[in-house]
Formats: C-alpha cells, structure tokens, sequence
C-alpha cells in the first residue's frame, strides 16, 4: 500500500501546533524578546487534556458540542488538503468545496456554542465571525476557482501538484494575485492581525478568541487544536500553490514543510510591522481579497 | 391511475366531511362563538393577545369542552390527507423510478378543456414532497389548530387545506392548459383562504389581499402565455406543445419572458416576491409550511415545464436565469438577515433558496445552449435536488417557528431565548434545519448546492470566457449566499432557542405535542438520510433528466455518472467526519470521567449582576452586515437614547420594510391609482347601472363578432 497520501494528513495531525509557536517566535524576534517556546501549543493542549471542566449553568449541551463538531469537521478537512505536491488522502473534483463546507460547519458550532453562553461579549463575537466570514468565503472559492482553471485541473490534490515553475514563468502575475488573496484570507480566517488580534486581553477587540471566553479544559484543547490544524490547512493550500513540483516525493515533502515555516514565518513579520485594522476597514480588505481573485481569473481568461 | 385517482378522491371527500360534521356538530343551540368565556384567560395571563398565538394550555380546557367536533375536524381532514398522500405516492415512487408514464383523458365540458393527466418522471419529482409534506404538515396541523378549536371553526381551514393540496396535485399533472389553470386557480385561492385564516387581524387581511392581487397579476402572465402557445400549435395539449415546439426564435423568447414572471411571481423570484413575506407569516404555521415548501415549486415546475415546450434555449436565458437566481439569492437572504420576525425570516429565506434553484436551472439553461450535456445534467440535477431538499428543511424550519410560536405567542425573536432548555425536541430539529439550509455537510442542503457548484465550476474551469465569467460571478454568489445565510441560521437558533430564558414570553413555554413533534423528527431524519445517500438520490434523478433535457437515456445516463463522481466522496467525508465526532464524544467523556465538572455563571469580564436582558439579541448579532448592505436594505431606525445624569429609558426600533414593495410596487400602484381616479366617476353604487354596464358591454363585443 502507498504510504505517500497518508503523509500529509499525519503531518498535519502531528506538527499543526508548531505553527502558531513558530509565529510567536519571529514575532519575539521582532520586539527583541524572548519568547514563549516553540513547543508552546503542544504544552497548553497536554495541560488542557489534563484538567477538569467548568460550564455555565446557562449552557447546554450545545456549548460542550461545539469543539467537538469543530475538531472533526477540521479533521476531515485535514484529509482534504494536500501538502505541497503530496496528494492529500481524499482527492475528487470540486472538493475543495467540500473543504469549504466543513470549516463552515465548524463555524456555525463555534458561534452557536458561543451564543449558548448568553454572554453578550461572546455574541458580539459571533457576530464577528460570522460578519468576516461571510466575506472571506466568496474571495476563497474564486480563488481556487482560478487557480483550477489556470492548471486545468478540478481538485486540490491535482491543482498543488500541476503547478509548476512554467505557470509562474507565464502567468506570474494571475499566481501572484491568487497567493495575496489567499494569504489575505489565510489572516482573516484564522484570526490573525490584521482581522483580528489573537494576543488582545481586551475582549472587546477580539473575535475568534472572546467566543472561547467560556471554554476550559479538554473543550478549550479541541478549540486550540482545531485552530493549529486550520491554520496548517490554509498555509499548505498557499505552498502547495506556491510551490513547483520538482518530482522527487520525498524532497516535495520537505521543501513543504520548510514554505510551511515561511508562512510562519510570513505571519508574524506580518503580525509585528502593522497594527489591527479598524473593525469597519477590515471588510474593505476582505472585499479586496475577492476582487483580486477576480481580477486574476479575469487575466486567467485566455 | 387508480392509485392517484383515488388520492384525489380521498381529497375530495375529505374536503367535503370536513364542513359536514362541522355543522352537524355546531347545530344543536351552542353557542357560536365560544371563545367569548376563553378570551378573558388570555387577558389574564398577561400575554400580548396576538390572535394566533392563544397558549395551548387554557384553550384546551376551556375550549375542547365546549366544541367536542374541533378534533374530529382536525383528524378527518388530516387523517384524509394523509391517506391521499400515501395512495398518490404509489405511483409517484414508480415514476420517479423510470416506470412507464400513466396517463388519463376524460372529457370536460370547458370549452378547449379535457381532463387530461399524466404522471411522468418531472411530475412524480414534484408530487412526491408535495404529497410528503401535506401529510406531515397535515399531522402537525391537527395538534397546532387544537389552541384555535372554538375559537374559529375549524372546518373551512381544513376544506381549503384540503383543497390546496388537491390544487397543488393537479398543477402538478395536468397535461390541459384549461385543466392546469383552473387547477392553479384552485390553489391560488385555497391559500388565500388559509392566509387570511386570522381574519380578524388586519394585517392578516391586508397581507391576503397582497397576495391575491400578486397571484393573480402572475396568473395573467401565464394566460398570455398560454393563449400564445395555444395559437402557435392549434392546441391546448401540452403533449403537443411539447412535442411541435415553438420553431421562432423571437416567439420564444417573449414566451420565456412571460413564463418568467408568471411562474416567477408564485415562485418568489425577486423583485415579484412581495406577497411572499407578508402571506407566509400571517397564514398558520403549517400552512406557512406548506407553502414555503411546495406551493411556490409549483412556481418552479412551470417553468421547468415550459423549458420542455419552448425548444432549445439561446445563451441570454442562461444568463438571465442566473442574474435573477443572484439577485433573489443574495437580497433574499440579506433581507432575511434584518428581521426578527421570525416567520418573515424564513420567509425571506424562501426567496433565496428559489433564487438557489434559478441558479441551478440556470446552468441547465446554458448547459443546453452550449451542448454541454456536464452543466446540463449538473445544473438541472442540482436545481431540482434543491427543489425536494428545501421543501423538507424549509417545511421543518417553519413547524418548529410554528411550535414556538405556539406556546410564546410571539414570532419576534428578540423576545425569545433559552427555548432549548424548555422544548429540547423542537430545538434539535430546528438545528438540523437551520444546519441544512446553511447549505452545510453532512446534510442534504450542501448536496444539492455541491451540484450546483459542481456544474459552475466544470464551466468556469473548462469552457470559453463568455460561460466561464457568468458562471464565476454565480460561485462568488453561491459563496456569499452561504455565508450569508450561516450568519442568519445562527442568529435565529442561537437567539431564539439558545442562552437564557429572555422575558415573560418564554418562561411559561413548553415542549409541543406528539402530533407536532413527530412530523418535524421525520423531515429532520429525511434531511439526515438525503444527505448520507447522496449518491443513490442523485442516481434516481436520471429519468427526471431525461424528462426535462430531451437528452437520449445513454447520454444522461453517462454524463450524470461522470459528473456525479465525486459525491461518494463527499458522503465518505461526511461519515468519517460522524465517526470522528463519535470518537470525540467518546474521547471527551473519557476525559473528564472522575475530574471536577463544575457549573457556575457565565463569565462577564467582573460583572457581578448578570441579567438575561444583557445577552445579544438578533438586531444586535446582525447590526454589521445589515449596516455593511444598508443601500441594499434601507433598515429604518429610530433610537432614543439614555441622556440626562440619571438616564431611565432608552429605546432602539428597526423596521426593514421590503425594498422593491417600497421603491417599486408602490410608487407604481399609486401612480395607477391617480390614475384611474379619474374614472372613479362610474362608480356610484348603483346595482342596476352596473347591470346595464354589463348588458352594454355584452351586445358591444356582440356586434363586433357579427360585425
């Protein structure tokens, strides 16, 4: 049996957590300090694991549903998204679409669970999201949708793997559009400056975080876990679009992992040079997003 | 045949019982109107008297004494329904899967009528949940109408019920002009009827006659439209049409116009939608449900149907269709997003969904156009798909409003909240609803969407620029859509069913009755299982597609497998995501077996004094997006603030009034109106004038015939 398309999905499984201390790190870096370890994640999730629960007497079991329905509709995600060249572990046509749903499907719990509390910090939350997202998911698909058409190919596994340095060579710049768009909603759905402002104590600033205000222990865990996958998910969609194949399966894998670092990397410089957008700016950026996918699928038009 | 004919005679009869133990019952010197000794309580217990909203509580024991024949009522006409629709769909089932089309001619003595009817693989699609979701709805009816026994007679609502379904069933199969007008008129005036069921509330009453004239303003269309056809081929048989077609290019397309907004003003099509918020709010709420999920496909089955007479579509249908497809979609759903009510909520939301459908017939459209038999197949299949899928969740979505509304007697959700704690059933199926209409996996919403999808991007990705940038614009709009209509479904579920017990309206509220209850668990297990065997669904819409293409059974057949590929796929990624959840569960339990679970107050950042009044209510939830569309949607608001140093009172009022009712119906109306004013003087009450008017106008058209 060909261990290739399970690479990836363990990948994924096992090293997600890295990514947002690799982002703390060269964010560190930038201010001069030293920062939180790179294994931080993975010390919070083990803590996490280990505690207890406190739930509020006007939640129910919708509340405690929440993480869970989010990390497994994620995790199928996961098994969607290839890395670099390597094929994911399910590939069809059309099913980024899928992919698409699933992180909707992790949304929708996530809000619902939010607005169980009856807190009103964490309904202005949902609101949020729910506001930011409805946005992003338009400037996603037609960005997807170019790069489909560009490499003539109708599923991720197919699309990561067809690119190659002759696409950038003679549509540079239709990629070029495709990757700011997509790095655009890479920020805004995993709630990152400029959207939003993931180290904020401020709950009044924030978004994805302040609907988590109520969960602990092993519900928080789920909710730190799934964010990791979700952010590795969208930074090996844009290196699977930035990277050419160059054959070998193994080196494929490699090089990914190393553009999976330069997204963090790309993140946090990010992160420390600018500052979080106006509430009422960032639809304007997101907006941006979308029509600078469809200026590139315009140039894509042959 | 005689399987269906004795559907409709089941229809019938129960049409007919149901006003005869009505009178029989009521004659023996009752009072007439009982609700004279329940109408105190309802003062009493301090409820906002809404008429369609008495408690269930007090009417049941006040009021079943007095009127013993409500309930038998309410059983013949549903128990006759149900009947019906268990002998209509026999034969349905056999069309749908590829059986020899019935049909059946008896004479009519209409001038260019027959009674002419047939049940082919299209109609079968779309009697199939009509006749499913008159049923359920018929059940939910006979325990919803129970807090109105006494208080109106029950008979007449069950009679046009009914009479709706009879209407809806005959639309479907009519194969006469004669036969599917008269049928379309039927049931036209059945749910007006049932619309103004509270007639004593005027806006009940206003919104009926919204809807007649929007109805029958449609229905003019449609006779042009059949008068035009009928002159064309010398027939008013629509095998005939079906079969000589309309060779002129200009001819067509002025009958694609015309079936546009015939059909489209009982679909819901923006901008002739504007009897749809209104009608479906104010009828019963298993009504609403009725007509939300079927009457307006019927909307959409005439046109289907039309595609069938009018031969091959040129490129700027597609198009059309689209761009009215994005339009409805995208307005209906942000419209939908700026109300709390949460009757008209939903009602809004039929508006996009029918825009969802045009979207997918629209791909059909151009799929034809272009010979692509991919988009054709993808489009039609996803459009049609979407047709049975929203009557199943649009219906649930509209009996659990139903049950709310029931026993809070408020449909404003800003009102409501923590129903889950109290009506924990109804909750877990409106959640299926409002998942599934989301157009989210695993549930049958997103399949019918992935079609739709499917096809748009197979024709952004492979055809040439004219196709392809339409069919982008519609991804991004399919994209919106669904994110849009997340953002509402969390608002309507999150506020009404979830935090804490809001106000006065909910602390009484209980869980509904069996007969409302198990109606909305079977269509929340219908959208579970349409969405775990996509595959199998999908596979049965092979003889509709072929019904609707006029495509050779080999080429559909093939293009519907190829295209259809990927959809095992979705429905494996759909149970592995189950099995993870389960694990999950399972893995959480685990975990926090023998640790410290605690239950305290929610956190509120130091805030020592919560009160339910402090949670986010739908305005608020919504306010960003409703202020980002503001040109789109023109919300009304008019606050006043807390001033002063000991501020008392503040208040905030929102008010989204339909936009095209406001800037375009009734500047127009009132415009004929001054109009025609000036003509007022031959109206003068005057009986014998008005006969003379007639005799007049009878020996002029006379005299021109003998001219």
């Amino acid at each position: 049996m060909n261990a290739i398309p399970f690479i990836p999905f363990l990948l994924a499984l096992v090293m997600s957590p890295l990514l947002p201390g690799s982002i703390n790190r060269t964010k560190a870096l930038f201010a001069g300090r030293r920062g939180p370890p790179l294994l931080q994640t993975y010390f919070d999730l083990w803590k996490l694991l280990r505690k207890g629960a406190v739930y509020s007497r006007a939640t129910t079991w919708v509340f405690r549903a929440g993480p869970m329905v989010g990390l497994a509709a994620v995790l199928v995600g996961a098994m969607l998204m290839p890395l670099g060249n390597c094929p994911a572990l399910l590939g069809f046509p059309a099913d980024f679409f899928l992919f698409a749903g699933l992180l909707g499907l992790m949304r929708f719990f996530m809000v619902i669970a939010a607005l169980d509390t009856g807190s009103s910090f964490e309904g202005m939350g949902a609101s949020r999201e729910v506001y930011y997202s409805a946005l992003v998911e338009p400037a996603l698909l037609v960005a997807l949708v170019t790069v489909a058409r560009q490499t003539g190919t109708l599923s991720l596994s197919a699309m990561c793997g067809r690119v190659s340095d002759g696409h950038w060579l003679n549509f540079g710049p239709v990629l070029a559009l495709v990757v700011v768009a997509l790095l655009i909603v890479l920020l805004a759905e995993n709630a990152r400056i400029p959207v939003d402002d993931p180290n904020t104590h401020l709950e009044l600033t924030m978004i994805h975080e302040v609907m988590a205000l109520d969960h602990g222990g092993p519900d928080l865990a789920f909710i730190l876990y799934g964010a990791a996958l979700k952010l590795w998910l969208y930074s090996a969609l844009l290196v699977g679009i930035v990277l050419p194949a160059t054959g070998a399966a193994w080196l494929d894998v490699l090089l990914a992992l190393g553009g999976m670092f330069v997204v963090g990397l790309v993140v946090g410089t990010i992160e420390s040079v600018m500052a979080r957008l106006r509430l009422a700016i960032v639809p304007q950026l997101l907006v941006g997003a979308g029509a600078l996918a469809a200026t590139a699928f315009v140039l894509a038009l042959k | 045949m005689t399987w269906l004919l004795f559907a409709l005679a089941a229809l019938l009869a129960g049409a007919l019982t149901v006003l005869f133990p009505a009178w029989i019952l009521r004659r023996p010197g009752r009072a007439r109107w009982p609700q004279r000794a329940g109408a105190p309580v309802a003062a009493r217990s301090g409820h906002r008297a809404l008429p369609d909203s008495l408690p269930a509580i007090q009417s049941d024991c006040e009021i079943s004494k007095a009127e013993p024949s409500g309930r038998y009522v309410s059983w013949l006409g549903a128990g006759s329904v149900v009947i019906a629709a268990v002998l209509g769909c026999v034969p349905a089932v056999r069309a749908v899967l590829g059986g020899p089309v019935e049909s059946l001619r008896l004479p009519w003595p209409v001038p260019f009528g027959e009674f002419s009817i047939a049940m082919d693989p299209l109609t079968a699609w779309f009697l199939l949940p009509t006749l499913l979701l008159s049923a359920l709805s018929a059940i939910y009816g006979a325990g919803y109408l129970r807090a109105w026994q006494g208080r109106r007679p029950l008979g007449p609502v069950w009679l046009f019920y009914c009479l709706l379904v009879l209407g809806m069933s005959l639309v479907l199969l009519a194969r006469n002009a004669v036969l599917f007008l008269f049928a379309w008129e039927l049931m036209a005036v059945a749910s007006f009827f049932l619309v103004t069921f509270d007639h004593e509330d005027e806006a009940a009453r206003e919104a009926g006659w919204i809807y007649f004239v929007a109805t029958h303003l449609g229905t003019a269309f449609l006779l042009v439209f059949f008068l035009l056809l009928a002159r064309e081929t010398g027939s008013m048989d629509f095998g005939v049409w079906a079969e000589k077609g309309v060779a002129a290019h200009g001819l067509a397309g002025i009958l694609f116009l015309l079936a546009i907004i015939g059909f489209g003003t009982k679909a819901g099509f923006m901008p002739f939608h504007v009897w749809l918020p209104e009608a479906h709010p104010a009828a019963p709420s298993h009504v609403s449900a009725l007509m939300s999920g079927v009457m307006i496909k019927t909307g959409i089955y005439g046109l289907v149907r039309a595609f069938t007479f009018l031969g091959t579509p040129p490129l700027w249908w597609g198009w059309l269709l689209i761009g009215m497809g994005l339009t409805s979609g995208v307005l209906g759903v942000l419209s939908a997003l700026a109300q709390h009510d949460l009757k008209r909520l939903l009602a809004y939301h039929s508006v996009e969904n029918i825009g969802i459908i045009a979207l997918g017939l629209g791909v059909g459209l151009l799929g034809l156009s272009t010979g692509s038999t991919t988009l054709t197949v993808l489009g039609f299949g996803g459009g049609l798909l979407h047709v049975a899928n929203h009557a199943l969740f649009k219906g649930l979505l509209f009996l659990g409003a139903g049950a709310v509304l029931q026993t809070t007697g408020t449909h404003e959700i800003d009102h409501l909240g923590g129903l889950l704690k109290r009506m924990p059933w109804t909750a877990v199926t409106f959640l299926v609803g409002a998942v599934a209409i989301s157009g989210l996996p695993p549930l049958n919403g997103f399949v019918s969407e992935f079609l739709i999808f499917m096809g748009a991007f197979q024709g952004g990705v492979l055809l040439n620029a004219a196709i392809a940038v339409p069919l982008l614009a519609l991804i991004a709009g399919l994209a919106l859509i669904g994110g849009l209509a997340a953002a509402c479904f969390t608002k309507a579920f999150g506020v009404v069913f979830l935090g804490e017990l809001r106000s006065r309206h909910v602390f009484g509220a209980r869980e509904a009755g069996w007969a409302m209850r198990l109606p909305m668990l079977l269509l929340a297990a219908a959208c579970a299982l349409i969405g775990l065997l996509a595959p199998l669904v999908v596979g049965n819409l092979l003889p509709v597609l072929e019904n609707v293409t006029g495509l050779p059974h080999e080429v559909v057949r093939e293009s519907l497998a190829a295209s259809t590929a990927s959809l095992p796929w979705v429905v494996l990624g759909s149970i592995v995501f189950l099995l993870l959840l389960l694990t999950l569960v399972l893995l959480r339990r685990g975990l926090l077996a023998g640790r410290p679970v605690v239950e305290t107050v929610t956190w509120r950042c130091g805030y020592a004094r919560p009160s339910a009044r402090m949670q986010y209510t739908a305005s608020s939830f919504a306010q960003p997006l409703v202020d980002l569309f503001r040109p789109l949607l023109r919300t009304r608001k008019s606050v006043q603030k807390p001033d002063g140093c000991f501020p008392r009172a503040g208040a905030l009022k929102t008010a989204t009034p339909d936009i095209s009712r406001e800037e375009l119906y009734r500047p127009g109306f009132q415009y004929i109106a001054a109009w025609l004013s000036r003509l007022r003087w031959l109206q003068h009450g005057n009986v014998q004038l008005y006969v003379l008017y007639i005799a007049v106008t009878l020996m002029v058209l006379l005299a021109w015939k003998f001219r």
